[in-house]
């Protein structure tokens, strides 16, 4: 039981608690996406990292190799890829409109100008 | 044909959206999504006649057979959520035409029918599939299609409650995947039946703890249960008046499905060493949400608002369901899913018709709106009286099992509770009939608004009586969700007897 060979799950944390912290910290909302995207890669390495056989090949049929990877997380994860690309897509695009609209991407100006009015 | 049936209420509108996204013209597109939702709606229906005389309705989708290939399973459960939602779907379509051609500018009418049937075919999915995994992506499909939903509200602030929801939302769904991504691990499975199957053997084990705390979180996001409801108010409040109507009636509702599926069937909560703090959460939670959610909505400027917060509150009665932790516990939260979306499409509904005619739902405008629109607020007051659950209407049918199966665990403190809750329902419904029939009108703010009687277009009005009687008549007639609900859950119990 060696904790540098839990090195990724490790980054996966650190990934996660950052990710999340600027989400919830940051009032900047382009900043927020950016955080949200730590937070969903964060989740994609876990994915990934417990695909990973000790020693294992590339999961495709060849002479000689009897140990391969665990392919399947790896393609949920291209899934949870593309959702994450939509969701930050959409995320970009109603920022871009909240940015005609208010004039600001502060989530402490669009307070104050959704208070005003 | 037949035999395809259990994927049908999804492919449906999945390959509906594209092809919507074509037709460019308004209303080829809006009769295309129409008749869409109806063969949903009518594959739905079929698909709950066929379980209720069958039993469980299993589909290898792609012929890959369980548990490698995706499964959909339909039992009782499934089916009356797949109704539901297909049905809310139909009617919002059907009745909504004028109210979304005058809240949506029109060369992207189109688009907004597109997203429609996307969270239509997301919702579908996660309610018919028998896949965890399967049950994210499609979960990530109906919320991506919402966000874009809500954002198209005519105020700018629907902008920011669509990104705060996303935020949210995301956050939600991610935590879902990180819980499917653990049991995974643990498991090496992802068909409902199988880990249900493989579960019980790990109940010791933190990581599967850690998993379905993680599933859980996630799911009381999308449920908005308090204190995790920060995103809906804002949503219902900004949204266009149809897609609240739609997502108040079925979004809460599959949610609520999905922590229900995920506590009983995958992981049997009763049998599992989990369940005791669970509970305690569950009712803890519910009622705060009864009380905080109804509190805030007495005190709302605007009704759209208000009925908002009281979503929460009414989220808080199905949870106190679930958190019983027995049969009837589960009958009557199940009894209230298909109730509230009634009582809540037809408020909406009725209040959607009404901003048709002046603009805005804030209770300044509403002032004597009974006088012009009489048959539109009888149809909010028989939705208010439901809510409130006076004898004679569906709500009364909901709270009446909700407190027998609270006074069968003999927590008298909480039926209580639960009655008083009922108490302030009736205090913000009050505030709605002085307001719409005892105010006196104030100046209108849409211009080619006729003075005097008039009702809103026919559409919005028949499908708010439809809606409004459906209350009325599933308050006598109480076959439909109670057969179904009390099957449904006897059906998730026996599922974990040994």
């Amino acid at each position: 039981m060696d904790i540098a060979s839990y090195f990724n799950y490790w980054i996966v944390i650190v990934l996660m608690m950052l990710g999340f912290y600027i989400v919830i910290a940051r009032g900047n909302l382009v900043k927020k996406l950016i955080g949200l995207n730590i937070f969903q890669t964060s989740v994609f390495i876990l994915y990934i990292s417990a695909g990973k056989v000790s020693d294992g090949a590339a999961p495709i049929l060849t002479e000689g190799v009897s140990v391969y990877s665990n392919p399947l997380p790896h393609v949920l994860i291209l899934t949870a890829i593309v959702v994450g690309i939509a969701t930050t897509a959409v995320g970009l695009a109603l920022v871009a409109r909240i940015h005609e609209a208010y004039g600001t991407v502060e989530e402490s100006q669009i307070l104050e100008q959704d208070n005003a009015c | 044909m037949l035999s395809h049936l259990p994927i049908l209420p999804v492919l449906l509108p999945l390959l509906g959206a594209p092809i919507c996204a074509l037709l460019r013209k308004p209303v080829a597109a809006w009769l295309f999504a129409c008749t869409v939702a109806l063969l949903t709606f009518a594959a739905a229906i079929a698909l709950l006649a066929q379980t209720w005389q069958q039993g469980v309705l299993s589909y290898a989708l792609g012929g890959w057979a369980a548990p490698w290939g995706i499964e959909y399973r339909i039992d009782l459960l499934n089916g009356l959520v797949l109704t539901l939602v297909s049905g809310m779907a139909s009617a919002v379509l059907l009745g909504g035409r004028a109210s979304i051609w005058r809240e949506t500018p029109e060369e992207k009418r189109s688009l907004f029918l597109v997203a429609f049937l996307l969270c239509l075919a997301g919702l579908q999915g996660i309610a018919a599939t028998g896949d965890a995994f399967n049950l994210f992506v499609f979960l990530e499909i109906s919320s991506l299609s919402t966000y874009a939903l809500v954002a198209t509200g005519r105020d700018r602030r629907a902008l920011v409650a669509a990104y705060n929801y996303l935020i949210m939302g995301t956050i939600g769904a991610t935590f879902i995947l990180i819980g499917i991504g653990f049991i995974y691990m643990l498991t090496g499975t992802l068909n409902m039946m199988d880990l249900a199957q493989r579960l019980p053997a790990l109940t010791e084990s933190r990581t599967a703890f850690a998993g379905f705390v993680f599933i859980i979180v996630g799911v009381c996001l999308k449920l908005a249960l308090f204190p995790l409801h920060l995103w809906l108010p804002g949503a219902y409040t900004h949204a266009s008046s149809m897609v609240t109507v739609f997502l108040a009636a079925t979004a809460t509702k599959v949610a609520l499905y999905v922590l229900i599926r995920f506590s009983f069937s995958v992981f049997r909560l009763e049998f599992s060493t989990l369940a005791l703090p669970l509970e305690t959460v569950f009712l803890t939670l519910g009622i705060v949400a009864v009380f905080a959610g109804s509190l805030v909505a007495i005190y709302q400027p605007d009704l759209k608002r208000g009925l908002a917060y009281s979503s929460v509150a009414q989220i808080g009665y199905m949870v106190i369901g679930v958190g019983v932790g027995t049969v009837i516990g589960l009958q009557a939260a199940l009894v209230h899913l298909f109730n509230h979306a009634l009582m809540k499409g037809a408020l909406f509904m009725a209040l959607a018709a009404v901003v048709y005619r002046v603009g805005d739902g804030k209770f300044s405008s509403l002032r004597g709106i009974g006088r012009e629109m009489p048959l539109t607020c009888a149809c909010m007051l028989l939705g208010g009286l439901s809510l409130i659950g006076v004898p004679g209407t569906a709500g009364f049918i909901s709270k009446w099992y909700l407190v027998v199966a609270v006074a069968d665990r003999e927590q008298w403190v909480l039926v209580a509770l639960i009655l008083a809750g009922s108490l302030l329902t009736a205090v913000y419904i009050w505030r709605l009939v002085e307001t719409v029939y005892l105010g006196v009108p104030g100046p209108r703010q849409v211009p080619d608004s006729p003075a005097g009687r008039a009702e809103a277009p026919p559409g919005l009005l028949a499908v708010s009586v439809v809606l409004a009687l459906a209350n009325v008549y599933f308050g006598f007639d109480t076959r439909l969700p109670v057969e179904a609900a009390s099957g449904a859950a006897e059906s998730l119990f026996a599922a974990g007897q040994p």
